[in-house]
């Protein structure tokens, strides 16, 4: 059943080369845009350009990269905590459900990047107002999912837990959890995507430090091979981060059904299937 | 067989009936139902559709209270969720990041029970049911038959001296039931389990049973009881061809036949 490495290789190949094919269209529309002087090249930079200045100004991206990684990772971390608990004690109790969600919701609906200046007045410029921007995006999908995966436990799988007598903690860590986990990684994953966009967002807010702040800069002194240069890192975090958590769920989930099926992402972290 | 002596009794449904109630209206699944099951007896529970039959297993487990009436179980009134039982629903309801070793553990482990017996006692049963060489297989891997198989060895690992089946078979072929049929009566013979089987086959109720309760329609009340007049080593094709075996059928379908007004 499983691929031999020459077809696990032969495999990533034949998932990856659409996409591979398309981002490389994309480039070459870019550079044709460009070089035909279309637009002006101080409104958009040609790729070979960015890149050149991707190359020289690596230190100085490399730092503030790791700045933005590191309020995600953290907001995110704190967000998954967070809305794990806050599903399980949803799912327990009918009483907090009943009370919570409707405030969730509020809270979801309300713009982040309206509210994040708030936090910069309470926290001040550091990374805390900007770990609280990711967590806040980052939360709700996680409660969501946590919720529906601890909900779709089968009625008669609970039943018989009844029966064997393990009692709630049990039931829970035995069948309850380690049912959920499929839906809490669909969450999660969503979750790390917003958690990149909340860092970014607190950074605009008020910063003097990440790559949010980097953009920002790079657009205040119109300086736009810097600012393209910006966002392609922004975007490789946010697609190395999640590509991790699909790398996890597959280890630690490798019965899931869903991974049968293969998915873009998979491409990296395993041939066939 | 028919346990006369209710301190006897495995168990001991006394008058019991259930009421749903919803907004408006209220249902009567059972409305006055009373049977004796003898240890060691392995009694069929037929009717028609929807005519409470689950709801009865149910009500022996503890998962389910009666609106009036009791359910005593080896000798104990019936007061909530039941540990000394097995159960063995339609469905296998395995855990599918579970091996169908690991499947049948999850009652141990659930019980606390000491692994090392607990292994011994599992390999034993994979043996008895056939599962031998599956034991690693994953539940998506397993055919529906072996699912069901892992769901009996789960549900004997305990050695509970009152097993409940609802449907057990339902979703399987023909063939691989009368298997399973074979093979259930082949470890009730070898357990000596108090069996309460529900199931929509008049053969298989028959097969397996000393005997058959049929229920009516709802609200269900107990139509008749028959007593299965047939050997306790039962080959199948045999028993199959026997004449007590298709009077008994026939008389079942009959019952059947009035109850849901078809034939």
């Amino acid at each position: 059943m499983k691929p031999v490495s020459g077809d696990r290789w032969r495999g990533v190949a034949e998932r990856s080369w659409r996409p591979a094919a398309l981002l490389a269209a994309c480039l070459v529309i870019w550079h044709l845009i460009t070089v035909t002087g279309l637009v002006e090249a101080y409104l958009v930079p040609s790729p070979g350009k960015t890149f050149d200045l991707l190359v020289d100004k690596w230190s100085y991206l490399w730092g503030h990269t790791w700045v933005t990684t590191y309020e995600t990772i953290l907001g995110f971390v704190v967000a998954g905590v967070l809305g794990v608990l806050m599903a399980v004690a949803m799912v327990y109790s009918r009483t907090i459900e009943s009370t919570a969600y409707p405030v969730l919701l509020f809270a979801q609906v309300i713009p982040k990047i309206a509210i994040a200046p708030l936090f910069v007045v309470w926290l001040g410029f550091g990374f805390e107002p900007k770990v609280v921007v990711a967590v806040l995006m980052a939360f709700f999908p996680v409660v969501i999912s946590t919720v529906t995966g601890l909900k779709s436990v089968d009625a008669e799988m609970l039943e018989l837990a009844a029966t064997m007598g393990g009692g709630p903690v049990k039931t829970f860590a035995k069948i309850r959890f380690p049912a959920a986990l499929p839906h809490l990684f669909a969450g999660l994953k969503v979750a790390i995507t917003l958690a990149v966009t909340g860092a970014v967002v607190g950074e605009f807010v008020g910063s003097n430090e990440g790559l949010g702040y980097v953009i920002l800069q790079a657009n205040g002194n119109m300086d736009t091979p810097m600012l393209f240069a910006g966002l392609i890192v922004i975007s490789v975090v946010g697609i190395l981060l999640f590509l991790l958590l699909e790398l996890a769920e597959q280890l630690m989930l490798p019965w899931h059904s869903s991974r049968r099926g293969a998915a873009v992402t998979t491409l990296l972290a395993k041939g066939g299937s | 067989m028919t346990g006369t002596l209710n301190a006897t009794a495995a168990v001991e449904i006394d008058n019991v009936a259930v009421r749903f109630h919803s907004k408006r209206t209220e249902v009567t699944a059972i409305e006055q139902v009373s049977l004796d099951v003898a240890p060691g007896e392995f009694v069929s529970i037929v009717g028609p559709s929807g005519c409470g039959k689950s709801t009865l297993l149910k009500l022996v487990s503890g998962l389910l209270k009666p609106s009036a009436g009791s359910v005593t179980l080896l000798g104990e009134q019936v007061r909530g969720p039941r540990h000394d039982i097995g159960f063995v629903f339609q469905r296998a309801a395995l855990l599918e990041w579970r091996s169908a070793r690991k499947n049948i553990l999850l009652q141990a482990e659930m019980r606390g029970m000491n692994s090392a017996e607990a292994g011994k006692r599992a390999d034993e049963l994979i043996e008895m049911t056939g599962l031998s060489g599956f034991e690693n297989a994953l539940p998506h891997e397993l055919s529906g038959g072996m699912q069901q198989r892992v769901a009996l060895c789960r549900a004997l690992l305990h050695q509970p001296r009152v097993l409940l089946m609802d449907e057990p078979f339902g979703a399987l072929d023909a063939l691989t039931r009368e298997q399973m049929n074979v093979e259930l009566h082949r470890v009730w013979r070898e357990t000596g389990t108090t069996v309460l089987l529900v199931t929509h086959s008049i053969a298989e109720s028959v097969y397996l049973a000393n005997r058959v309760i049929v229920l009516t329609q709802r609200p269900a009340v107990v139509k008749e009881v028959i007593e299965v007049d047939l050997p306790d080593e039962r080959d199948y094709s045999a028993t199959m061809a026997r004449p007590e075996f298709a009077t008994a059928t026939a008389h079942i379908r009959d019952l059947l036949g009035a109850v849901t007004g078809h034939d």
